[in-house]
């Protein structure tokens, strides 16, 4: 612990100074809003001219609780981040080591991994979506023409399917993002144990599950867990593809709907909707500290 | 060497070629189709036949995005709010990182740990209270209604990128500084932030990057097709019906708002990289 009287009275006047527009903007645009949905999830209300706030203590939240269509919400949430954080971290992992690999054009090819990553997820999302269209989308003629589904069958129309249509995207878009990051892992293993492990004739699965691995687990931790927080969000790609439709509803697609659809509703949804909102906080909120736990992040 | 190793090794070679192949189809391929279909005629886009090139190749399709649609526009706002966004959350953020990452003060790991919580809310979840707060300040479909929340979702990550490249700046530059007369603030002003041009460079990048793409905020704050940014132009589009979409010109309109994009990842890769694996913040 530092005593206090070690600190410059200058340089903390400085830091004052520096550090208040930050503090004051996050002040303004992230915590304000926060306290207030959280005031709000307590009433009945709507931003309807003249219309009275009502007190419900949790009224809302015990509501929420028992409201299929948010249940829904949450499991597709759920299966949405499992399936899209298991595949992207798998083919994440694939690349990866492909990129670590010594080969011609590497710099090239390692930019154009890139590419999907740089791609606004709304253009993504309408870029797929035409290569999911019934009558013409390229995605949709080749399964037909291999005999997988049935011609002129929609996906983005079809229970199950649109599900996994929205998680295929998610992964072209997010996989090159975990990639680089478990690349950035890889590099720093040394040559010199991979040489050891060869002249001790390790085969190189062997090398991969004794080498690879183990030192690669702490940045596979940090990878995991951004790509939970980040995939527990999704809006953008199921908002674009389906709106929410034949059961890809997600936490903050309903949370949206809830807002902005009703937002001068006579029903006064926008409490109900506030009130979905800090749990939506909340849940997030969970991951974050054990994010922060498990990564054990030094902030000084 | 053993004839027999050297098969395994060119077979090695050959597996792994094989791989880098796919690996980019994989990657490369919904783009390209995107660019293949913007140069498509409307009569060889909708039909069975799939063919890898474009038939009846025409630019008619990027004629039209400007000519039918505000497109222009959605491309000058998403440019003025990208753009003002990243230039104040750079300067802000430099200066908070500056504070942090070399001033002697107390609380520093709290302070940290509230500014990175920001880039830990979910946008929905601060998207009714920030609605009613733009909309009592009257800044509804406004440059500022969608700038403003836009730096504050940025500040952590700018923040916090900008104090690992100050750290790594050498000390003694700032104290001869410091002994010839110019105060911290000057030193800052005058020989950090200079020195640090490429982590500025990095960090604007992706600041840039995330406000151009932002789509929930954008999507909620701008109510008419003028002020709309070009995600959410490209996600309202529609033809002159509702179920009638222009798939051709969509994607022209897809192609044009990445192009800069992959630009400045095919010219900037190395330092992106290297900004999103400092931070480990996803842009």
């Amino acid at each position: 612990m530092k005593v206090k009287g070690t600190y410059k009275r200058s340089d903390i006047w400085l830091a004052f100074w520096l550090i208040i527009p930050t503090l004051i903007a996050i002040g303004i645009t992230a915590f304000y809003p926060l306290g207030q949905t959280l005031y709000d999830s307590f009433f009945r209300w709507s931003l309807r001219p003249g219309f009275e706030r009502e007190f419900l203590g949790f009224q809302n939240y015990v509501n929420l609780f028992q409201d299929p269509r948010f249940l829904r919400s949450l499991w597709n949430t759920v299966y949405f981040t499992f399936f899209s954080v298991l595949i992207e971290f798998l083919l994440g992992l694939g690349t990866a080591l492909i990129l670590n690999a010594d080969f011609k054009l590497r710099g090239l090819v390692r930019a154009a991994v890139l590419i999907p990553w740089a791609i606004p997820t709304a253009v993504s999302s309408q870029m797929w979506k035409w290569m999911y269209n019934d009558q013409y989308g390229v995605i949709s003629l080749m399964l037909y023409n291999l005999g997988i589904l049935e011609e002129g069958t929609p996906i983005l129309g079809t229970p199950g399917m649109a599900m996994s249509a929205i998680i295929a995207v998610d992964v072209w878009k997010t996989t090159p993002f975990v990639a680089l990051l478990l690349l950035a892992g890889l590099q720093i293993i040394p040559n010199e144990l991979y040489e050891a492990a060869r002249i001790d004739g390790a085969s190189i699965w062997k090398q991969f599950t004794s080498i690879t691995l183990p030192v690669l687990r702490p940045t596979i931790g940090v990878t995991l867990i951004f790509r939970t927080l980040d995939a527990l969000r999704v809006f953008d790609i199921v908002y674009i593809m389906t709106q929410g439709a034949v059961g890809t509803e997600t936490l903050a697609v309903y949370n949206r709907s809830l807002l902005m659809d009703n937002i001068f509703s006579p029903r006064g949804l926008f409490g109900y909707g506030s009130a979905l909102s800090v749990v939506i906080f909340l849940i997030i909120g969970l991951f974050t500290i054990i994010y922060m736990r498990s990564l054990n992040i030094k902030l000084d | 060497m053993r004839w027999g190793m050297r098969a395994k090794r060119n077979t090695q070679r050959t597996i792994l070629y094989i791989l880098v192949i796919l690996m980019v189809i994989f990657y490369i391929f919904p783009f390209y189709w995107a660019i293949k279909s913007s140069f498509t005629a409307d009569q060889y886009l909708f039909t069975k036949n799939i063919t890898l090139w474009p038939q009846g190749f025409t630019f008619e399709n990027y004629i039209k995005v400007f000519t039918e649609r505000p497109f222009g526009l959605n491309i000058l706002n998403s440019i003025i709010v990208a753009g003002a966004t990243t230039i104040f959350s750079i300067i802000v953020g430099s200066f908070a990182a500056y504070a942090i990452a070399r001033l002697k003060i107390p609380g520093k790991g709290p302070l940290m740990l509230l500014i990175l919580a920001v880039s830990m809310f979910p946008q929905v979840s601060i998207l009714g209270g920030l609605f009613q707060l733009l909309r009592n300040l009257g800044l509804i479909n406004t440059y500022p209604g969608l700038i403003i929340p836009y730096i504050a979702l940025n500040l952590p990550l700018t923040t916090w990128i900008l104090q690992n490249f100050f750290r790594e700046l050498p000390k003694e530059i700032e104290e001869s500084a410091y002994i010839d007369g110019c105060s911290k603030f000057e030193t800052l002003w005058r020989i950090v932030l200079p020195l640090s041009a490429p982590g500025l460079v990095t960090t604007g990048l992706l600041a840039f990057i995330q406000a151009w793409n932002e789509f929930l905020f954008a999507l909620t704050f701008m109510q008419t097709p003028a002020k709309y940014t070009v995600p959410v132009a490209i996600a309202m589009f529609t033809g002159k019906t509702f179920y009638e979409v222009p798939w051709g010109q969509l994607m022209a309109a897809s192609v044009i708002v990445t192009m800069p994009l992959v630009i400045l990842v095919l010219v900037f890769q190395n330092r992106i990289v290297q900004g999103l694996t400092a931070g480990s913040v996803k842009g």
